[in-house]
């Protein structure tokens, strides 16, 4: 276990919990030309949980998180969100009905600052019209001036990022940069909130604030959230649900004890030509 | 030196000048440019509305450029449809002058939507290569639509008129270029202040998350189109009323390149760099061209042997401040202002 402090705060699930899902993926098989890299792949998240993709390399974490935000259109099989089939949904009208997520390589606008990188994040919410925009009058004015209070109480002091407010993104580092991402998905206003690698490349103690923060996002804010996610001891620590991945399809799932002492788990992990298990067997063999 | 600035509430933090010193200064500016018609000569008020009219375009290709990263090189036909529009109107209809700017700047952005219709498929130099063509169909339509246009001999209009009176002197004409520019310059900078603005950065910046944060790409990238070349037309409908005479030859693809060029010098991405890009390459070929004339009464031959000079010099400063300074002029006057905010301790 890598914090044993994050997982005391998941001793039981939040009375809010409903579970109902309020995401569920049944059957999505996606492919590339000859490459399959999705096949029947099923599972749901429920609401108010942290559920989390797990797999190797090339098991189609992305591909899958790709497909539920709407960049690729399965080829067989439903991505059901709020209980409505939205595999004609354009990703843009999917952020407008909540669903935001983060990028495993950083996808935040280097041109701005952190605060206009996340009063973007409320764009789908926004009404303000060219006419408004032109000349900032009455209601622009208004909006920005509650978007910015409502960005500064909330998200960036929740995210503790108020030092950085005015920098340039480009000038942060890594895990600062990671945060602003997560500030800018969190103005959008989510039901659920898609990570894909949220502690990547972090050390210890960004890696534990993060989980803090995805936490909190849950239990304070209400919000559904599926990663994926390298850091077993995040995933364990953290995740209500596990669902892992290899070569496209679900191996397993379930709570995260059971998914980790589970043996096609631990031989996609290691692959089945695991030295110990060989020398045992050669071992008895003789 | 400049400690901080204390701020009491949000909206005061969002101010477009939010400072007293920098609210000063733009009083300043204000009763200068009112001033300037009472205190200079004919000539100089024709440059400065020359380059106010070319701020106005150039500010428009900055939004669609320099903002949404969309390349253009269709702004000087777009002008072109807001010169025509307004030649036509003020000819058969003789219409109110601002009226006919409306209806020239809304019919370029019209234009402006069509042409940019392949930016959701092609970018960068394809997207070049695609403004270009339009900008080559414009060009045919203005010389060979005689009956609306007047075909290659083009148009000749009477002036605009305000309150009765005729406004025929760059002085006279400055009192319509000068209010329309400011308002501009003010809607362009007010926009980026906004979800339009913020959503236009974004897709220059990586339009794929942009579209996950609930940006509509299409909608947005025709958006600017139309916001770009309406200021085009616009700037296409002071010039007419400027010059009075409209020939095909007067929009030529040069000069579209050179408004792609003011916003590379000023600073892509910066409502001050197209200030300043549109002011600089308007002003320093003239700016030189005075140099050669006061060399001349001590070297009787200047003006014949500096002339090719003066091009290359002009195209030397370009090269000059691009390896300077990439990030063009705009930049260079942060670092002056930085540099005395934090005076006297070292930047």
């Amino acid at each position: 276990m890598q914090t044993t402090e994050v997982s005391s705060l998941t001793t039981s699930p939040p009375p809010t919990l409903a579970g109902q899902e309020i995401l569920s993926v049944d059957g999505l098989s996606l492919s590339f030309g000859g490459v399959k890299a999705l096949q029947h792949v099923s599972f749901s998240v429920e609401e108010g949980s942290v559920t989390s993709v797990i797999g190797p390399n090339g098991a189609g974490k992305t591909s899958l998180f790709n497909s539920i935000s709407g960049f690729y259109t399965p080829s067989e099989g439903n991505v059901n969100f709020l209980g409505k089939n939205v595999n004609k949904i354009a990703p843009p009208d999917r952020a407008a009905m909540g669903m935001a997520r983060t990028f495993q390589n950083i996808a935040l606008f280097k041109g701005m600052t952190v605060l206009d990188n996340i009063k973007l994040g409320r764009h789908a919410h926004l009404k303000t019209n060219i006419l408004e925009a032109l000349f900032y009058f009455g209601p622009a004015q208004r909006t920005e001036a509650a978007l910015r209070r409502e960005i500064e109480e909330k998200i960036i002091d929740f995210l503790e990022i108020d030092h950085i407010r005015n920098s340039s993104v480009g000038a942060l580092s890594y895990g600062l940069q990671k945060r602003v991402e997560l500030a800018r998905a969190l103005a959008m206003q989510p039901k659920i909130l898609l990570l894909d690698e949220p502690v990547a490349g972090m050390n210890r103690e960004e890696t534990e604030d993060m989980a803090r923060f995805i936490l909190d996002v849950k239990e304070e804010w209400g919000v559904t959230v599926l990663m994926v996610e390298h850091d077993m001891g995040l995933v364990m620590d953290i995740s209500d649900h596990v669902v892992c991945l290899n070569f496209g399809q679900v191996i397993t799932q379930g709570l995260p004890d059971e998914v980790q002492g589970h043996p096609d788990v631990i031989s996609a992990y290691l692959g089945s030509g695991d030295v110990t298990a060989l020398r045992k067997k050669f071992k008895e063999g003789r | 030196m400049r400690i901080g600035t204390a701020k009491e509430n949000y909206t005061a933090d969002e101010a477009l000048f939010d400072t007293n010193i920098q609210r000063g200064w733009m009083i300043a500016l204000m009763i200068a440019l009112f001033a300037l018609p009472f205190m200079t000569g004919q000539y100089a008020i024709y440059l400065v509305c020359l380059v106010m009219i070319n701020i106005v375009s150039t500010t428009g290709l900055n939004i669609l450029t320099g903002f949404t990263g969309l390349v253009s090189l269709g702004q000087a036909a777009f002008m072109g449809v807001g010169a025509y529009t307004v030649a036509i109107m003020e000819i058969n209809l003789g219409t109110p002058f601002l009226l006919n700017l409306l209806i020239a700047g809304s019919g370029a952005a019209l234009v402006g939507i069509v042409v940019g219709l392949p930016s959701l498929r092609v970018k960068g130099l394809y997207l070049a290569i695609a403004t270009i063509a339009a900008s080559v169909i414009l060009h045919f339509i203005f010389a060979n639509w005689t009956s609306m246009t007047g075909g290659v001999s083009g148009l000749s209009m009477p002036p605009a008129s305000l309150f009765g009176l005729e406004l025929v002197q760059p002085d006279q004409v400055y009192w319509i270029i000068m209010p329309i520019t400011v308002l501009m310059l003010f809607g362009a900078a007010n926009l980026f202040r906004t979800r339009i603005g913020r959503a236009f950065i974004a897709i220059r910046d990586r339009d794929i998350s942009a579209e996950v944060l609930g940006i509509r790409l299409l909608r947005f990238k025709l958006l600017s189109f139309a916001i770009s070349s309406f200021y085009a037309g616009v700037a296409g409908g002071l010039w007419a009323y400027f010059f009075r005479v409209i020939t095909p030859e007067s929009f030529p693809l040069l000069m579209s390149i050179f408004f792609l060029a003011a916003i590379i010098v000023g600073g892509m991405g910066s409502i001050l760099g197209g200030i300043l890009g549109a002011t600089f390459m308007t002003m320093v070929p003239e700016i030189l061209k005075m140099m050669v004339g006061v060399l001349s009464p001590i070297w009787p031959d200047a003006v014949a042997v500096m002339s090719p000079v003066r091009v290359v010099v002009f195209g030397a400063l370009i090269i000059f401040f691009l390896i300077f300074e990439p990030d063009g002029l705009a930049e260079i006057w942060r670092n002056i202002r930085r540099f005395f905010h934090l005076w006297p301790f070292k930047t």
